[in-house]
């Protein structure tokens, strides 16, 4: 290795690494700021400081912090399910007995996405009113399951596109029934992308904001609507914000590390592999 | 022939009676509101004044279209969108190069640097706004004071721009992750062919590298538009659209009107608006991803 | 017995006529290929059989019972496909086991029909590993064990050894005769090579286009091909092709004049060709003889030696020409030669490609194979 080429090397690591800490250091503050008293959340910035739990029994002590982090976990799971539940027969016929309308109902799917929430908030918000959803977790559940339902459509269509049709058709050789098909064939070979699937859905239930703000009051309020409250001036407790706001992101941010790459191709509808 | 009927019409039944649930449900989800969004934008209809009601005919959209707050707010969400677009896309195309590289440490700088994208909109925001961009206690603030500059209070002298920076630190590392993935499929053999054609890393770039990330960029541009035209939470937790209109997009007047003065007939004219709005944009998109599924 | 009949079978997809009428019969115990490039039908046809893809038209009869509308584990049948579709999560036995879980046989009864199929196949001590863990021919073999265990009355076989190495093809297809003799099933394989069709089968059927051009034993299809495309495509290398004008016919024959102008008369049924008329003859390669007082004359463009045979490529005009040559001939390239053959070993094709009559069959051509048994 000559002289050039490794100040090369260390120049690129410097940039990289400066780069990636600036991108980075919002969370890594928040993160540190949640193990500190109030009165030094406020003081002026210093990386050194006595380390302590307090916000943290404080935020769980009070506020119902667990309330709100049952609901989010409630609504995304469930939503989760209920879209793998509905979307696996659907992308299942999409991918293996596609007709002429398959194409054309896989992007109509995708425009659905598209209509922005503000455009059907107010019948919505009416609709929910009139039927008492209004504030209540099965309400939220169900428009997240909507929400997601293309994109958990699209997701498991183009795993199930790559397993081989062959192997469905030994089954049905092999006197298997669409369900036996799906049950002991499909769904365990395409465990991997079923999971990553039900994980970005889960990311995307859990990080939702716009529903769950105009949705929700108190009862039912995930962390979103929780984290959100903090931003009223009577609420500036920053380490407690911190701490908060650390232990909702966590979950999610480790399921993102964990789920990235298979995430970019649900993401991107299989067209970036 | 009875053999063919029979034979296409089953395999079509089993095919829609498994997608059946899915579609109903999309299908209900969409045209039901979408149906008394457009009924209601002809409506009066105030939830605080519950005799005002009737045929309003075209009077709540001549009353939204006269508004300078309409007119405001696109622009708002239309520079809101470009901007974050702008920024996160390039950004992310060059750090996706540079991530690409070889460095001591890359796979846990590259989890770091898509953090942010994880990161539930609400508490992002609200970090930047009493951690980083808080004119007293902020870090920013402080590492102005370092330098002996004036702390900025970003929320009331440059709102737009404090909100597009907090979107994009969402949003560029979004891009990231999809053009790191995509570049991670670009053929060795093609780069080092262009190296022995005498190409230089430049020129690797623009011939070789972001023709390969067209693709990808395409699809980043379109997922990002879908959720950027709605932003939202950002706006609620920080600006709360302010001051004044300078924050308020589309989707947080449509809020104003609905939820905060109850003029449902009005926030509904809007909403048709912004859906018109998005299926301009959609058509485009749509046809897009269409090319993307031949091969 | 298990006797397969296809009467005027069609599949159309939209507007695309994939099987364009096929009849067909596959008598007990056959041993049947269907081969043509690809593209010709053959897998959709063996695919309709299996009942994965359902007929336009037509009728499909099993032991006189028309299964159009009988569902594909129903007919009693058993596939091998060309990726073998092992089912990845399940081990070599729960992979055999599979249709007879499905139909609910218990544990035992599996496990004694999994053992016999693992024994014909020597699989026994690969049965607890999974398809990720077994060789090509080892997946090969399960797949084909797969298809034993549900004592299928008719096996088929979509190309199953395509995905294998030239060494283990040969090998496999040694393994493939020997289990037709002991299972002493019926047997259909698509194929696209024709020398797995040559050397397997009782009864080949040549498709293309979706049309079934001759069916018939091997040594028929080789010796007898009614047209040019199966003479084409039956033999290898390839049959050469020679344009000629016809100069006399009657009942000895027919003469023709060969590039160069030498006459010839090979032993065919005239039919209804008058003098004068443009035919094409076709001589197999390794029917063309080096021989300096040949008819032909031509120069070696390229030489391929194979140690005890040697390719000589030779142009004639604008005509290419493969001959097989003894692998001692000392000729080199550019060297001009001179070749003939057997006036009974050509075929001669008219304007439409199919063949003239042989006035003699070739005593091997109703040669089945199970003859070879004795």
């Amino acid at each position: 290795m000559n002289n050039a080429s490794t100040q090369r090397r260390v120049g690129l690591a410097i940039l990289a690494w400066t780069i990636t800490c600036l991108i980075f250091f919002p969370i890594f503050w928040m993160i540190l700021t949640g193990f500190k008293t109030e009165a030094q959340a406020v003081a002026s910035p210093t990386l050194f400081f006595t380390p302590t739990l307090e916000s943290y029994v404080e935020v769980q002590g009070r506020a119902d912090y667990f309330k709100f982090a049952w609901n989010s976990v409630y609504v995304s799971v469930g939503s989760t399910l209920l879209a793998l539940l509905i979307g696996i027969p659907a992308a299942y016929s999409m991918a293996f007995l596609p007709t002429k309308r398959t194409k054309g109902t896989l992007l109509w799917m995708l425009s659905t996405k598209m209509l922005p929430p503000v455009g059907v908030l107010v019948p919505i918000y009416l609709i929910f009113r009139d039927l008492g959803l209004l504030d209540t977790r099965t309400g939220l559940t169900f428009v997240y399951t909507l929400m997601n339902l293309p994109i958990v459509v699209w997701m498991l269509y183009t795993f199930f596109k790559d397993l081989p049709k062959d192997i469905l058709e030994a089954s049905r050789m092999d006197g298997a029934s669409t369900l036996q098909e799906v049950l002991l064939l499909l769904i365990p070979l395409t465990l991997p992308g079923i999971a990553s699937t039900g994980l970005l859905s889960v990311i995307l239930s859990w990080n939702e904001a716009f529903w769950s703000l105009n949705l929700t009051s108190s009862s039912a309020a995930p962390l979103t609507a929780y984290i959100a409250s903090f931003s009223s001036p009577e609420g500036l407790f920053w380490a407690k914000l911190s701490a908060a706001s650390t232990m909702a992101i966590a979950p999610i941010l480790i399921f993102g590390w964990l789920t990235q790459k298979q995430m970019v191709r649900g993401l991107t509808f299989g067209a970036v592999k | 022939m009875a053999t063919r009927a029979s034979g296409r019409t089953v395999g079509g039944l089993r095919s829609l009676s498994l997608q059946a649930p899915a579609v109903t449900l999309l299908l209900i989800w969409m045209l039901v509101p979408l149906g008394m969004t457009l009924w209601f934008s002809f409506q009066r209809y105030n939830l605080l004044m519950p005799g005002m009601g009737g045929f309003a005919g075209l009077e709540n959209y001549r009353y939204l279209l006269t508004d300078p707050a309409l007119w405001s707010s696109m622009g708002t969400t239309l520079i809101l969108v470009g901007s974050v677009l702008a920024i996160s896309v390039i950004g992310g195309t060059l750090l996706a190069v540079l991530y690409q590289q070889d460095f001591f440490g890359r796979g846990v700088a590259r989890v770091l640097a898509i953090s942010p994208f994880f990161i539930m909109p609400t508490v992002s925001a609200l970090v930047w706004k009493n951690m980083m961009m808080h004119p007293s206690n902020g870090v920013l603030a402080w590492f102005n004071g370092l330098f002996g500059l004036p702390a900025i209070d970003w929320f009331s002298s440059y709102p737009l721009l404090s909100i597009i920076i907090i979107v994009s630190w969402q949003w560029l590392p979004f891009a990231l992750l999809i053009l790191l993935t995509a570049m991670q499929s670009l053929d060795d053999d093609q780069v080092e062919a262009a190296r022995m054609d005498g190409a230089g890393p430049v020129a690797i770039f623009f011939f070789i590298t972001l023709p390969h990330l067209k693709r990808a960029i395409s699809v980043v541009i379109m997922i990002q538009m879908i959720f950027l035209l709605t932003i939202f939470a950002e706006i609620f937790v920080t600006t709360s659209g302010g001051p004044g209109l300078a924050t308020t997009n589309l989707a947080y007047l449509i809020y104003i009107r609905a939820l905060l003065e109850f003029d449902v007939g009005g926030a509904s004219a809007g909403g048709v608006i912004a859906i018109i709005l998005a299926n301009i944009v959609a058509i485009f998109l749509v046809r897009m991803v269409a090319k993307n599924l031949e091969d | 017995m298990s006797t397969l009949q296809l009467k005027q079978i069609t599949k159309s997809f939209d507007d695309t006529h994939v099987i364009k009428g096929v009849d067909l019969e596959v008598n007990d115990r056959e041993f049947v290929v269907f081969v043509g490039p690809s593209g010709c039908g053959k897998s959709t046809l063996l695919r309709i059989i299996a009942g994965l893809e359902s007929a336009s038209s037509g009728d499909l009869v099993i032991d006189g019972k028309r299964i159009n509308d009988v569902g594909p584990a129903d007919r009693g049948l058993a596939m091998v496909f060309q990726s073998y579709a092992l089912y990845p999560h399940m081990t070599v036995e729960d992979n055999m086991g599979f249709s007879l879980r499905l139909a609910g046989e218990s544990k035992e009864a599996r496990r004694t029909k999994v053992m016999e199929a693992a024994r014909i196949l020597q699989l026994e001590p690969l049965l607890d590993r999974k398809p990720k863990a077994l060789s090509g021919g080892q997946r090969q073999r399960v797949a084909i064990g797969r298809a034993i265990v549900r004592n299928p009355s008719i096996f088929l076989f979509d190309e199953p050894l395509s995905n294998l190495d030239a060494a283990l093809r040969v090998q496999m297809r040694i393994e493939l005769a020997r289990l037709h003799e002991e299972l002493d099933a019926t047997m259909i394989y698509v194929t696209h090579d024709q020398i797995e069709a040559m050397t397997m089968a009782d009864k080949i059927v040549v498709l293309q286009g979706g049309e079934v051009e001759q069916v018939g034993s091997p040594m028929e299809l080789y010796h007898h091909p009614c047209n040019r495309f199966v003479a084409g495509f039956i033999g290898s290398p390839k049959m050469n092709f020679l344009p000629v004008e016809t100069v006399n016919a009657d009942a000895d024959g027919v003469e023709v004049t060969l590039p160069g102008g030498r006459p010839c008369r090979v032993p065919v049924t005239a039919g209804d060709t008058r003098p004068g008329a443009a035919l094409e003859l076709g001589i197999r390669p390794e029917h063309l003889m080096l021989d300096d007082e040949g008819p032909l004359e031509g120069e070696i463009q390229v030489i391929e030696r194979l140690g005890g045979q040697t390719s000589l490529y030779i142009t004639m005009g604008e005509t290419l020409l493969t001959l097989m040559a003894d692998g001692d001939v000392s000729h080199r390239v550019h060297d001009k030669v001179r070749f003939g053959f057997e006036p009974g070993r050509a075929h001669l094709f008219d304007a439409e490609g199919l063949a003239l009559t042989s006035l003699e069959r070739h005593h091997l051509a109703g040669l089945k194979r199970q003859d070879h048994r004795g």
